[in-house]
């Protein structure tokens, strides 16, 4: 897998804020936030609840617009792009990880990951055998056709994994991804993650308000409070760690 | 997403809920049927009218008549040449008449009044030819006693209910039509009349004076007393006040057997020789009533008069049109009110799987997939419930036919089709149940298409 050049800009958000209106008050979720992410960085969101970080993730998923400022993904304005080109976006560029997993209950593991491919208009046979390959990835090939309430949270959250990545998106975006999980499950999910980000190159955001997961993993946090960037911290440590088993070559 | 894939989905969605999914189906299936049994009752009275109507002969018939006849108050009114230069109304005239497009058959009308003796004594009544086709395709002489002519020219008659009763002596009572046919037939059928009539005969070699007519264009008849044994062989109920061409008559006689005896017909101002003979007026049977028009016309570019009750059936049509209408109309209420009960399921729906359409957004699918989604579910319980809806219907229309049909036989009546069921109501049914499911989505849709993902999918 090539990787993507680490000086190119994966995110930028300029001034970005998020206001809503709760009854009389305006409640300010986003309040002008300026970030830089580069391609292949791991970054982590961290604060406490309230602080913005799902809202900011939200903005740069293209689920929800600023209420004024800019964000730029791989040179895609989306407060320009239309509703279509939204979901064109969301398809194409960006894989979402969420806390409570997600995963339609209705589907088998290899229907829910094939969804993304559905959207995307993938042949029938094609489709089949990509989430297969994806599940296979995460460890799941003998999971398949079981439904989301037979498999242990672990599973799901990696049947979920192989969802978001199903379209090789450039951009992983994980809202608490490990929220739900005790420390053993969620250490296995944080090590995928690591291995997509450094096999594929791919830029990830993940929302946490675990320091210690934060500085395991991520060799940026950033701190929000009240809708603001506090804080914005290379963590080095983890970028060493994550060098080493990126020159042994991939898992894959 | 693909057609095929979206489709997939929503069929998958409605067996998820498959109990609610299928209460919503029955009250579109309601619906249908209550459309499909109306219409089919309608459709079915009507197709019985017409088939009674064109039996009848009114509306697949036209008369057309010599313009010669100075009897015929319409001329003045009818374009074409004037009364003088009319062309003849003979056998060739006819036969050019029976080539035209749409023409079953044309035979001439002959009627004359004259006298049969049955046991010796004589009674004047009017007498007409009928022809061998109305055997079958005529419905003159349905409930006949009897039988029918044995063939073309047999020497035998059929009488008349009211000639039956002069015959036997019988007075009939005022306003009382409750005459049994049988009982008049029983001591006739097999008897015998003799008809006394004049014949024209052909001119004699050298003309003679009295009992002759001699006409400008030298073309001469004598008429000769005679008289012909005719075997009764049935008596019928016909009303001989209706408006049927040969029902004016109380007598009825093959018509072939008519022309061959070359009866001199009152009132027609014969002008052939009897080997040539011209008529009054043809009877032309048309095989559509809706080609009456245009046969119509072309006898008239003939030179002829015609005429025919074509218009009559049109009001009958438009009648049924109307009540074709309100039929539709009551059965279609039945609908619109499953189509309340689809939009009640699918906004159920939506607020059920908000977050699954969260989930399906985030994952990147358009405001088109999840519209098309919602709509496929409202097509698709359409197309069950319209399907299940067009069998019920059928089954609803056709219970109604076996009652009725019970009924009618306790009321000593022949049993009718008064339903049906076309290919074009079936298909119709579908389709109206499927538009109406899908006008019942479009709301719903709409509102799944726009929902917030950010909202949907905190939604639990």
């Amino acid at each position: 897998m090539e990787l993507s050049d680490p000086n190119a800009l994966a995110v930028r958000t300029e001034s970005v804020c998020r206001h809503y209106r709760m009854g009389e008050a305006s409640v300010r979720a986003v309040d002008g936030i300026s970030i830089d992410i580069r391609a292949g960085e791991f970054v982590a969101l961290l604060g406490a609840s309230g602080s913005g970080k799902s809202s900011l993730l939200n903005l740069v998923a293209g689920l929800d617009r600023p209420t004024s400022g800019a964000v730029t993904v791989h040179g895609n304005n989306l407060a320009t792009l239309s509703r279509e080109q939204l979901a064109k976006y969301r398809l194409h560029t960006v894989g979402m990880v969420f806390q409570s997993f997600n995963l339609i209950p209705s589907m088998s593991l290899l229907e829910n990951v094939e969804l993304p491919l559905r959207f995307a208009e993938v042949d029938r046979r094609e489709r089949s055998a990509l989430a297969g390959t994806a599940l296979e990835r995460v460890g799941l090939s003998a999971r398949l056709a079981h439904r989301p309430m037979e498999l242990s949270g672990g599973e799901q959250q990696r049947a979920s994994l192989a969802r978001a990545l199903i379209n090789r998106p450039k951009l992983l975006l994980a809202d608490e991804p490990t929220g739900n999980l005790d420390s053993r499950t969620g250490t296995e999910i944080m090590e995928l993650i690591r291995s997509f980000n450094q096999s594929m190159g791919m830029t990830v955001l993940m929302v946490t308000h675990e320091q210690s997961l934060a500085e395991k993993y991520a060799g940026r946090m950033l701190h929000l409070a009240d809708g603001r960037l506090v804080d914005d911290i290379a963590n080095d440590n983890a970028r060493k760690r994550s060098s080493a088993p990126d020159s042994q070559g991939e898992p894959q | 997403m693909k057609l095929y894939d979206i489709a997939d989905l929503a069929v998958r969605n409605l067996r998820e809920s498959i109990f609610r999914n299928s209460l919503t189906t029955i009250g579109i299936s309601v619906g249908v049927a209550s459309l499909v049994a109306m219409l089919s009752l309608g459709i079915g009275l009507q197709q019985l009218a017409s088939r009674r109507l064109q039996k009848s002969g009114l509306f697949d018939t036209v008369v057309a008549s010599s313009r010669r006849d100075l009897r015929n108050f319409r001329e003045t009114r009818e374009e074409g040449p004037a009364p003088a230069e009319s062309p003849a109304l003979d056998e060739a005239a006819r036969k050019k008449i029976e080539e035209l497009p749409g023409v079953v058959e044309a035979y001439p009308d002959i009627r004359f009044a004259t006298d049969l003796r049955f046991e010796d004594k004589p009674h004047l009544t009017m007498v007409a030819g009928v022809p061998f086709s109305a055997k079958s395709n005529n419905d003159a002489f349905d409930g006949m006693q009897g039988s029918f002519f044995s063939s073309e020219a047999a020497a035998e008659v059929i009488l008349q209910k009211s000639f039956a009763e002069e015959l036997l002596g019988i007075k009939p009572k005022a306003g009382s039509d409750d005459t049994n046919i049988a009982e008049l037939a029983k001591p006739l059928l097999g008897k015998e009349l003799v008809m006394r009539y004049a014949e024209r005969s052909a001119p004699p070699a050298a003309p003679s004076e009295a009992g002759s007519g001699e006409l400008a264009n030298g073309a001469a008849y004598s008429v000769v007393s005679r008289q012909q044994a005719l075997k009764i062989v049935g008596v019928t109920d016909l009303d001989p006040d209706s408006m049927r061409g040969t029902a004016r008559a109380r007598v009825f006689l093959p018509l072939k057997l008519a022309q061959d005896l070359h009866v001199m017909q009152s009132g027609l101002r014969d002008t052939a020789p009897s080997d040539q003979p011209t008529y009054a007026s043809l009877s032309v049977r048309v095989g559509n009533p809706n080609q009456v028009p245009a046969v119509e016309d072309a006898i008239k570019k003939m030179g002829f008069s015609a005429f025919s009750l074509v218009d009559a059936t049109r009001s009958m049509r438009q009648f049924f049109a109307v009540l074709d209408g309100f039929l539709a109309i009551f059965g279609s209420l039945a609908l619109a009110v499953a189509s309340i009960g689809i939009v009640n399921t699918l906004v159920m729906a939506i607020l059920e799987r908000r977050r699954e359409i969260g989930i399906m957004k985030a994952l990147g699918a358009s405001d088109a997939d999840v519209r098309g989604l919602f709509f496929a579910e409202a097509g698709a319980m359409g197309l069950v419930g319209g399907a299940v809806g067009v069998s019920l219907g059928w089954a609803i229309g056709r219970l109604i036919n076996f009652g009725t049909n019970i009924y009618l036989e306790r009321q000593h009546f022949p049993p009718a089709q008064i339903w049906s069921v076309p290919l074009w109501l079936v298909l119709g049914a579908i389709a109206f149940s499927m538009i109406v499911s899908l006008l019942s989505g479009l709301y719903p849709a709409a509102r799944a298409a726009r929902l917030d993902p950010v909202q949907a999918l905190r939604y639990e």
